[in-house]
């Protein structure tokens, strides 16, 4: 037997695993746009669910309240001098609203298709508006930071549903192909305008970076839940990741879509 | 002749190694190990005894927390129950998976979260079986069934008994249904618990906590529990019940106190869950003075932990629960 042969016949088994195992990983061929491709649909009006943390988020907490916040002794300072009044003054009533903390601040969000290649969070509360763009985001060295800054959006479509097991299963020639469900959606945002993760004024700063995941529940009973796994990184302003995973339920319109301003002391 | 047999019987093997390496990936999502308790929100800590803020009771699930006396626990008949399903959400401690594989076939049959000191163990069975009857008995742990939806662990868990939860603010009742979504991304596991339950709450109560998986665990295995004499005058005299009567909870102007939060949103009800409760709590609330104890600030250098007696890494105050500090109420005397 020639390697020459060895090789030819293990190159060929290795090109169809990696064809099946790109199947399986839901990576259709040729690429779809990113609506056309999305694995979870998450357009719709949604409320948020406030049942955690709710003292920090329903009311403005009082001033050195930073339970649940891993924030450095710079964090602490900055917010010990938070004055809610001068941020008011200074046109800053927005810094509680900024990508970090929005997901947690109560009401109501609402998600289109800006386009096949975005998709758009209007948020009522601080009538804020989250950008999140599929493939590469990247700032211009001198674009401005914004309270929302640039979002970087990906699909991470679902593995097939096929069992863990301690051994393969016996799979027959009429067994029906394996069809993935169900996905997540990452989001990476960067180029933030400093900004507040708490109301009374506990900071993030400009290189602050957030990772999100969203992931959809559909329940039998016909709710939609969904849970934004949230993770802000910020060496300067916070000694581990923040970590925190508000819940929103779907609702069937936007009958109780109610705008507000931002506010900094309410 | 004996080369080419090896060389066939090599070829073989080669293509067996390489074909079984480019099969489909049978591992789904692994679960298994540790996971390490984020715990920076407050699903399980609360300084106050009334704190209902954000919890959709029912009038019925709002009378039994307000009736509640921690000091229940140490009846001797009490000590030993465990807390119901949702502690693994709101307790302190990781939770420590495993695969429990059938022993003939070694596919997978369940998966297991071990219990810890006061919560039972979670097995959640994969093989598709049914949820016994309604009548049939309920253990602290509940019955558990799951399935995978794509990357996603759904989770069903029913009888389970009776028991408190969110440290000791409220109850769940025999009928209640947990409903867990496991998402892991990478080395991080969120679980979305939803609890509904038609005696106590009004609504689904929907609890979120974030893990990070973890070579270094704390866990606080379960182990075998034994009643002994908490409260002297529990033994005196065992028929004493605590308990508060209607309106007669010690501790329920608290958190007004604390933090000028009207009462009507500290006794829960669905309705302080979303949004719009904002606008009643508008001309109502005014912010206290600035915060001197136990607010979570960050440790000074040299120092191990942040201010205030107990509180973890984070800065929070500890998950309830035997094992960790008393919350106020515990251990105190009885209603005479």
């Amino acid at each position: 037997m020639s390697r020459g042969l060895v090789v030819v016949v293990a190159s060929m088994v290795l090109a169809f695993g990696l064809v099946r195992l790109d199947a399986q990983r839901g990576n259709p061929q040729p690429p779809r746009a990113p609506r056309a491709a999305a694995p979870i649909d998450l357009t719709g009006y949604w409320v948020s669910i406030v049942t955690q943390d709710w003292r920090w988020r329903m009311v403005t907490p009082r001033k050195g309240d930073y339970q649940g916040i891993p924030l450095t002794l710079a964090a602490a300072k900055v917010a010990d001098a938070w004055d809610p009044a001068k941020d008011e003054a200074a046109g800053q009533q927005c810094k509680s609203y900024g990508a970090p903390a929005l997901m947690s601040v109560p009401g109501r969000i609402h998600i289109t298709w800006q386009d096949d290649n975005t998709l758009k969070v209007d948020a009522d509360a601080g009538t804020q508006t989250r950008v999140l763009r599929f493939g590469a985001a990247q700032a211009a060295a001198n674009t401005p930071r914004t309270w929302q800054g640039i979002s970087e959006a990906q699909w991470l479509p679902a593995r097939p549903n096929v069992p863990l097991q301690l051994r393969p299963a016996e799979r027959t020639a009429d067994t029906p192909p394996i069809r993935p469900t169900g996905g997540s959606l990452q989001v990476v945002t960067k180029n933030l305008r400093a900004g507040y993760l708490r109301k009374n004024g506990v900071p993030y700063s400009e290189n602050a970076v957030m990772t999100e995941f969203w992931d959809l529940y559909k329940r039998p009973n016909g709710e939609e839940w969904l849970t934004i796994t949230t993770q802000v990184e910020d060496p300067l302003y916070l000694r581990t990741a923040r970590l925190v995973a508000p819940v929103f339920k779907k609702e069937a319109d936007g009958s109780k879509w109610d705008p507000t301003p931002c506010s900094s002391t309410w | 002749m004996v080369n080419s047999r090896v060389n066939r019987i090599r070829l073989a093997a080669l293509i067996a190694v390489v074909a079984l390496s480019a099969a489909p990936v049978y591992a789904q999502i692994d679960l298994t190990g540790t996971w390490q308790r984020v715990g920076q929100n407050d699903n399980g800590a609360s300084r106050e005894p009334v704190d209902l803020l954000g919890m959709p009771f029912s009038p019925d699930g709002r009378a039994k927390a307000l009736s509640y006396d921690i000091a229940a626990l140490s009846a001797t008949e009490r000590q030993c129950q465990m807390y119901p399903p949702i502690y693994a959400i709101v307790g302190p401690f990781p939770l420590q998976f495993t695969m429990v594989p059938d022993p003939v076939t070694q596919k997978l049959l369940a998966w297991k979260i071990a219990g810890w000191g006061d919560r039972d163990e979670t097995v959640i069975w994969m093989d598709g079986r049914p949820h016994p009857s309604k009548n049939a008995p309920h253990s602290h742990g509940g019955f558990t069934t799951g399935a995978w939806e794509g990357d996603t662990l759904t989770a069903v868990t029913t009888h389970a008994k009776l028991g408190d939860i969110k440290r000791h603010r409220g109850f769940s009742s025999d009928r209640a249904t947990l409903t867990y979504r496991f998402n892991r991304h990478g080395d991080t596991l969120t679980v979305t618990g939803i609890l509904e339950d038609p005696v106590y709450m009004a609504e689904p109560y929907a609890l979120t906590e974030v893990y990070r998986l973890t070579t270094n665990p704390n866990n606080f295995p379960l182990t075998a529990c034994e009643p002994i004499e908490e409260l002297p005058s529990l033994h005196e005299d065992p028929t004493l019940v605590p308990h508060y009567l209607p309106g007669k909870h010690p501790a329920m102007n608290e958190v007004t106190e604390h933090y000028n939060i009207p009462l009507e949103a500290v006794v829960g009800g669905p309705e302080t869950m979303y949004p719009e409760y904002r606008k009643t709590l508008k001309d109502k609330y005014v912010m206290p003075p600035p915060c001197k104890e136990g607010c979570g600030r960050p440790p000074a250098p040299g120092q191990g932990r942040g201010q205030g007696q107990g509180l973890n890494q984070q800065g929070e105050p500890p998950a309830g629960g035997r094992g960790a500090a008393p919350p106020a109420g515990r251990g105190a005397a009885p209603p005479q």
